[in-house]
């Protein structure tokens, strides 16, 4: 039931607004090996405005701001830059046009200082030609000043919060002097405190008449800041809206072809079983005496800034790192979690936060990457696995999970971050564990994703699974949760249940 | 729902055609088949004769490579943890030196254990092979638990053990070994050796847990660990299983020298691990099969033989054998880069 969305695919008078236009694109295609990427593709950049592009995991956005950065060449299409055709071979010719991008991963040399992460390649000499290091940080201080950014400029990047790294990039592409820049998903590693800091630069950049393309998965802040969205769906442009006249639905409507019904679906309330029991479990310096139980078909939020120490606590009670004391029972037996090993062998799963970091096998296939975990317990004989039994069962894991690969032979490298992660929930519902803990299980996923997961995470507990949630995502929690723990600086500051838990309860108690 | 239209948007994807999926050895393989054609036409023109209608020649050619491809298979497997292994050639000698000890013959005057001969051939086999695992279990304890750099901790092995097959007998060879050790090295017996132990780690790398936890140890070491693989206690295991197999290459060169020196296996880690990276192993690990490492040892067997045959300067042999080695993996880099991009 393909509903068709009526808008207009190229704006009328496309000609006389490529003169007035800060950046142009119009007929862009590219293709990979087996995928068009982007079909004819146009859109407009004006002066001083916040540009939003949106679609799923993989309709064409990020490949088209790699052209734009200069990382692809597109197969067929134009760039006007100030209404000047452009082409972009490498990242620095993108760059030193006047076109910077900031990546989703962040590109900076972490044993190297802030001020030589922004003038790599360009360090001011002295007349011997060697770098002159006080001039250099001096630059910085004024450029970082400009910006409004607190940073020591000698400070080594390694040392850096993820949001100051961000900061670093963006100072980066401003001493280009650009006039475009590109930001991918910015505010995915960024709490909200963060995300404002973020916004208010870019509030500024904008004064200064640079055009900002932004993308997200985050609706909320695409109506924050944006002027216009524009939308993209299986690597072709569907349409643009001013973003005052539109609205979160008929973003998504545009973005999936279809309605999504709701993002949070309704669950059942949880029994009183009491599958996890946590008594003062502490790891000596980061946090101490968290006390939680969880229960079955209970889903229990897990929040706080990060830092706060709510990943670690998950860490820990999977065995990735062994708490220095406390205790931990499950279903009332006392258990010593001393590797992921044990924790798997009792029934956990545990979907980790960085998912190309802990989760992810790129190199290898889909099926790979899901049977992994269940190799422990199930699958095997006498050493050897059970090949077709297995991929039978990952195959319909996939189909389940609705992962858009061409088939479990596909390297993981190759999928978008939205089925990347599926497949790593697939990993762990092959083991058919009992108590769930996901650490920002829907980070840089597009809605539909989203909603999929969502769907999946509440029908797992009215299944009778016990799951953990960490997100930063307010809406994901508030909406997901039947109780809601937060932490702050290594101690749980309060519990809430579902009724009492608002957005400014929450975040009183993860800033106390 | 806009099924139809996804599905048109995402045509098939390439290298899978109905059921059958190209093998990755297919276009280092193809590379094997070209050089043996280059034989073949020099043969012919420079010759006059075959390079390749000649079944002495070749089972010379598979001969001569049967050692270093026991070895490759057990480095193969390291560097698809992420690692690498330089004390394989080391390790063979001391093998071969610590097994001929117990092989030597009542006939020999000069025995090295004169109440220890015409000892029954499985006790220097079990002890050459005991010796190997050993030296590899010392290498994946001090890279797993000890988290030294696999190459430091096998560049360690390597003088060390060469130290060891030296301060043996003082550097002195052993001979006089028995026929029935050495028989393990006459005649098509090596060849025989290496196919074997090609097929079983085939198998065990593609259809066991074994080979699966390794792969994803080289994929992504913290990954491996949260999905609940004791990574120290496999690590331990291929690093053993590594050094075993140099320990029975280091047996079968004795046994088909009749006779053990502290220099064998010279530089053999070299040609081993060329092989592999040869055969398409990466050593950013996680990648790599046993078919292409056997074909990259094939590939270094014909050249050498090739150029016997054409008569081609031992000294210009070394030269060109670099550059083959290095324009095969850049051709691989090329091809994954694309493939990826």
């Amino acid at each position: 039931m393909q509903t068709t969305v009526a808008v207009t695919r190229t704006p009328p008078g496309i000609e006389d607004k490529r003169q007035s236009c800060l950046l142009s694109v119009s007929g862009i295609s590219k293709s990979f090996p087996g995928v068009v990427a982007l079909d004819d593709v146009s859109f407009q950049l004006r002066r001083g405005t916040v540009h939003a592009l949106m679609g799923e995991n993989g309709a064409g956005k990020s490949t088209l701001m790699k052209i734009l950065a200069g990382i692809y060449q597109p197969d067929a299409g134009e760039i006007f830059l100030d209404g000047v055709s452009a082409q972009f071979k490498t990242p620095l010719d993108a760059l030193t046009q006047g076109v910077g991008m900031i990546h989703q991963e962040l590109n900076l040399m972490p044993s190297m200082t802030v001020a030589e992460n922004i003038w790599i390649g360009r360090e001011p000499r002295n007349r011997f030609g060697i770098i002159d290091h006080r001039r250099m940080n001096r630059l910085s201080v004024d450029l970082l000043a400009e910006l409004k950014i607190s940073l020591n400029p000698e400070a080594e990047v390694r040392h850096l919060s993820i949001a100051s790294r961000q900061m670093v990039e963006i100072a980066k592409a401003v001493s280009y002097r650009s006039r475009v820049l590109i930001m991918d998903e910015p505010t995915s590693a960024l709490t909200e405190r963060e995300s404002a800091h973020l916004f208010e630069i870019i509030g500024d950049l904008r004064k200064q008449g640079i055009g900002i393309v932004y993308i997200s998965h985050k609706m909320h802040e695409i109506f924050e800041i944006s002027d216009e969205i524009s939308v993209f769906r299986d690597g072709k442009y569907i349409g643009t809206h001013a973003a005052a006249a539109t609205n979160r639905d008929e973003i998504i409507h545009m973005m999936v072809g279809r309605d999504i019904s709701t993002l949070f679906p309704k669950k059942n309330v949880p029994t009183d079983d009491v599958l996890l029991s946590v008594r003062d479990l502490t790891l000596r310096g980061v946090f101490s005496g968290v006390s939680f139980d969880l229960r079955a078909g209970e889903i229990l939020g897990l929040a706080g800034l990060i830092g706060s120490g709510r990943s670690n606590v998950a860490e820990t009670v999977f065995g990735v790192t062994p708490a220095t004391s406390g205790e931990i029972r499950i279903k009332g037996q006392r258990v010593d979690l001393k590797s992921p090993r044990d924790a798997i062998s009792n029934g956990m799963a545990f979907l980790t936060e960085d998912r190309k970091q802990s989760g992810c096998f790129l190199v290898l296939d889909v099926l790979e990457n899901m049977q992994i975990a269940a190799l422990q317990s199930q699958f095997v004989k006498a050493g050897f696995v059970q090949g077709k039994v297995i991929a039978a069962a990952c195959s319909e894991m996939s189909k389940t999970l609705r992962v858009k690969s061409s088939g479990i032979h596909t390297t993981v490298e190759n999928l978008s971050g939205g089925n990347q992660q599926k497949v790593l929930i697939g990993r762990w519902l092959l083991t058919r564990p009992g108590i769930l803990i996901l650490d920002e299980p829907t980070r840089g996923i597009d809605v539909a994703a989203k909603a999929e997961i969502h769907a999946l995470v509440s029908s797992l507990a009215t299944a009778g699974a016990g799951v953990i949630l960490i997100s930063s995502e307010m809406p994901e929690i508030l909406g997901m949760s039947d109780r809601i723990m937060v932490m702050h600086e290594g101690k749980i500051t309060g519990v809430l249940d579902r009724d009492e838990a608002t957005q400014v309860k929450i975040m009183e108690l993860a800033s106390k | 729902m806009g099924k139809d239209t996804t599905a048109a948007a995402i045509p098939e994807y390439r290298g899978s055609f109905g059921g059958w999926r190209k093998p990755q050895e297919l276009n280092i393989f193809l590379v094997l088949v070209g050089i043996v054609l280059l034989c073949e036409v020099c043969g012919w023109l420079l010759i006059g004769q075959s390079f390749v209608w000649n079944p002495q020649r070749l089972t010379i050619t598979i001969l001569q490579v049967s050692v270093v491809g026991i070895i490759a298979i057990g480095v193969t497997q390291v560097i698809i943890t992420g690692g690498i292994d330089l004390s394989s050639g080391s390790v063979v000698a001391a093998s071969a030196m610590m097994a001929a000890g117990f092989a030597q013959s009542a006939e020999w005057s000069k025995a090295l254990y004169p109440s220890l001969t015409d000892l029954p051939a499985i006790v220097p086999i079990a002890i050459g092979v005991l010796i190997g695992l050993l030296a590899g279990m010392t290498n994946g304890v001090f890279v797993a638990y000890a988290r030294i750099p696999p190459f430091i901790a096998t560049l360690g092995m390597m003088v060390s053990a060469r130290g060891i097959s030296k301060w043996y007998t003082k550097g002195q060879p052993i001979s006089g070994l028995t026929d029935q050790f050495t028989a393990i090295g006459s005649a098509a017996w090596p060849v025989f050796v290496f196919i074997v132990v090609a097929m079983i780690f085939h198998v065990a790398l593609r259809y066991t847990r074994y080979g699966k936890y390794t792969y994803a140890i080289g994929a992504n070491v913290q990954a491996a660990r949260v999905s609940g693989i004791d990574v120290e206690r496999h690590l331990v295991k291929v690093y053993a299983i590594a050094g075993m197999l140099a320990g029975l290459a280091g047996i079968v060169t004795a046994a088909r020298a009749q006779t053990a020196q502290s220099g064998m296996g010279y530089m053999y880690e070299l040609d081993a691990i060329a092989a592999a990276v040869i055969g398409g192993t990466s050593l950013a690990g996680g990648v790599g099969r046993i078919g292409g490492t056997v074909i990259g040892v094939v590939i270094l067997g014909v050249m050498s033989s090739g150029f016997t045959f054409l008569r081609v300067d031992a000294y210009y042999q070394e030269i060109v054998k670099g550059l083959i080695i290095v324009t095969a993996v850049t051709i691989d880099v090329y091809r994954n880069r694309q493939k990826r991009s």
